[in-house]
């Protein structure tokens, strides 16, 4: 099986991320590989582990944007490559799809394509279904299990997690397959896996080498970024000699305040 | 003419979604705006009540496209029946409510249509013949204005309980079309369902009762003879724990939450989980029991009407959010408000 593994570079989920100067600011926090992404990586790994093949993993992203690929090399991914070109600058995901796109057909006979279900900074979500459009392949998203998969027979069988249950639904390879959380379990980049990640030559293509001679314009800009308003809450601590005292009295002002 | 603000219905078992009708209305409020009425989109098998219902909402028409090949929502199917919709009718504005149907379904119309899309939304303005349209970036931690100027239509997905829930009006009326529809044949296959494990959808919850890594904590609970293994017995106290928070659900008719700690400590299912990894849920009563307050927990429920917090530590930083908090122990705690709720609620 060729599998590729589309990942992104993030700023860790516990950052306190504010806006500086009209940009988004992290702090010292490190830049990790997206948290939903390690499930896409590991479930590549797994299907290459059952099936054979070949994982590539391929990030969009600024040229120092080598982390995400690196810990996906130190979880065992075969190679990793970077897209990353100054034109793909203020990209939006249609833009994005299609650099994507043009740089997964690059690949040679890809079979399998994972992603994460989003990015934990942009928290789009809709990358996979784009890339899965413009390459003419089915989507599977919101992927929770996969119940079966038969590289001789080009099936997959998943069970995708919507508002509403688990459905479970049969497609065809190539496949784009985006995966949610508890899927699986994401391994830990082995102390070899790190020696490899630091020593590996990791490609970068830019515009160019993907043939994509004029970059299309994003559709959309963001003006503005801000922080939430500040919602003023003053706890009000409800205190009483025993739980039945402070239950009744919660309760009361539960009721008061017609929230229930 | 033809309107120039559409509006998507999501529908699941024969029923729209609450928030389709959010985003009905949310349709409505771009009326004057774009001097124009508001066509609804209902795409599926047997759909004319919900289309009869758009109207109920608002919708001046609807277009029902009705078809044996659309029983089953497939995002490619549905995406080709709406891309023709779009290219013959060119609406400014395509709205739809945010669900984990149309969100690709959103995405793969954009593509088709080459225009940008704006998912998940909370706030929506017009300048100058555009949306500004305000969303959650860093799981809410930040709010950014997205705008789509030139390409047409504008594609926007709107967060659940974000928009004002209408009340529908059997004295509106509207035109029903039947749109017709070539359907091509699916490239994926439904084999099936099977049942939600968080039982109630949280992100239409109204009211959402959630347990955190506290829950397993009560040590006057002694696991039955045959758990030997310590985590055996942690994940045998969570579950004990749990039932409490759930009574407490059931008796409020809300949703039950986790955070991220109780789901990676096996407690309960991940499509339990409230937060930055999990679902972001906006409910008007947030009840947080043996939950600290991890940033991640906080940026998916801050923008909850209230936050109730049960929790043994008076520093923990989820009474920061919170509009009434309990310092004590959930175990206790937890069976009383029951009990005074059940009472109150006449249950």
């Amino acid at each position: 099986m060729n599998i590729v593994v589309c990942v992104k570079q993030a700023p860790d989920t516990a950052a306190t991320v504010t806006v500086q100067d009209g940009k988004v600011s992290w702090g010292d926090a490190p830049l990790v590989l997206n948290p939903w992404d390690e499930y896409a990586v590991e479930q590549a790994l797994l299907t290459k582990e059952e099936h054979g093949g070949k994982i590539t993993a391929i990030s969009l992203g600024p040229e120092d944007a080598k982390e995400a690929l690196k810990t996906a090399l130190a979880m065992g991914v075969d190679e990793a490559i970077l897209v990353s070109d100054p034109a793909f600058a203020g990209a939006d995901t249609l833009v994005a799809s299609k650099v994507l796109a043009a740089a997964i057909s690059k690949v040679e006979a890809v079979d399998l394509i994972f992603f994460g279900r989003s990015a934990v900074d942009s928290d789009s979500g809709v990358l996979g279904a784009q890339v899965a459009r413009r390459l003419g392949w089915p989507s599977l998203s919101l992927v929770a299990a996969v119940n079966n998969l038969s590289p001789e027979g080009g099936t997959i069988e998943v069970e995708r997690m919507i508002d509403e249950g688990r459905q479970i639904v049969k497609g065809s390879l190539p496949v784009v397959v985006s995966v949610v959380k508890g899927i699986n379990e994401p391994r830990y980049p082995s102390f070899m896996g790190i020696r490899k990640a630091s020593r590996a030559e990791i490609p970068l293509w830019t515009a160019v080498d993907l043939g994509l001679t004029a970059v299309p314009s994003p559709a959309m800009t963001w003006p503005e970024i801000f922080a939430p308003l500040k919602i003023e809450t003053k706890c009000e601590f409800i205190e009483g000699e025993t739980p039945v005292v402070i239950a009744e009295k919660l309760a009361d002002r539960l009721m008061e305040e017609k929230v229930i | 003419m033809a309107n120039k603000i559409f509006v998507y219905i999501d529908h699941f078992g024969g029923r729209a979604l609450p928030v389709s009708w959010e985003a009905v209305s949310a349709a409505v409020s771009l009326k004057t705006s774009y001097s124009s009425g508001v066509t609804a989109v209902v795409s599926g098998y047997e759909v004319g009540a919900i289309a009869e219902e758009a109207v109920s909402y608002g919708a001046d028409e609807v277009f029902v496209a009705n078809h044996e090949k659309l029983k089953e929502f497939r995002p490619e199917v549905y995406t080709s029946v709406l891309v023709k919709l779009m290219k013959d009718s060119v609406p400014e504005v395509f709205l739809m409510p945010n669900t984990s149907r149309t969100r690709e379904l959103a995405a793969m119309v954009a593509v088709d249509l080459e225009t940008g899309i704006s998912p998940d939304v909370v706030a929506i303005d017009v300048v100058d013949g555009s949306i500004h349209a305000t969303r959650p970036i860093y799981a809410g931690k930040l709010l950014t204005k997205v705008v789509c100027a030139i390409a047409r239509p504008q594609i926007l997905t709107l967060r659940s309980r974000a928009f004002k829930k209408p009340e529908p009006d059997t004295s509106l009326s509207g035109e029903i079309i039947q749109a017709d529809v070539e359907v091509e044949d699916p490239v994926t296959e439904v084999l099936g369902y099977k049942e939600s494990e968080a039982g109630v959808s949280l992100t239409d919850a109204g009211i959402i009762v959630s347990g955190g890594r506290g829950v397993s904590n009560n040590p006057s609970l002694t696991p039955i003879a045959d758990i030997t293994d310590e985590k055996g017995k942690e994940i045998w106290r969570a579950q004990q724990g749990f039932q409490l928070v759930r009574k407490l659900a059931e008796v409020l008719g809300a949703a039950m939450g986790a955070s991220r700690a109780a789901v990676d400590a096996g407690y309960i299912p991940y499509a339990h989980q409230v937060g930055q990894t999990g679902k972001v849920v906006s409910p008007d009563l947030y009840i947080a029991c043996g939950i600290s307050g991890a940033i991640q927990h906080l940026a998916g429920m801050r923008t909850s009407k209230m936050i109730v917090a049960i929790n043994k530590d008076a520093d923990a930083p989820i009474f920061q959010v919170a509009r009434f908090g309990v310092v004590g122990d959930l175990f206790n705690i937890l069976p009383a408000l029951t009990e005074a709720l059940k009472k109150r609620l006449g249950k």
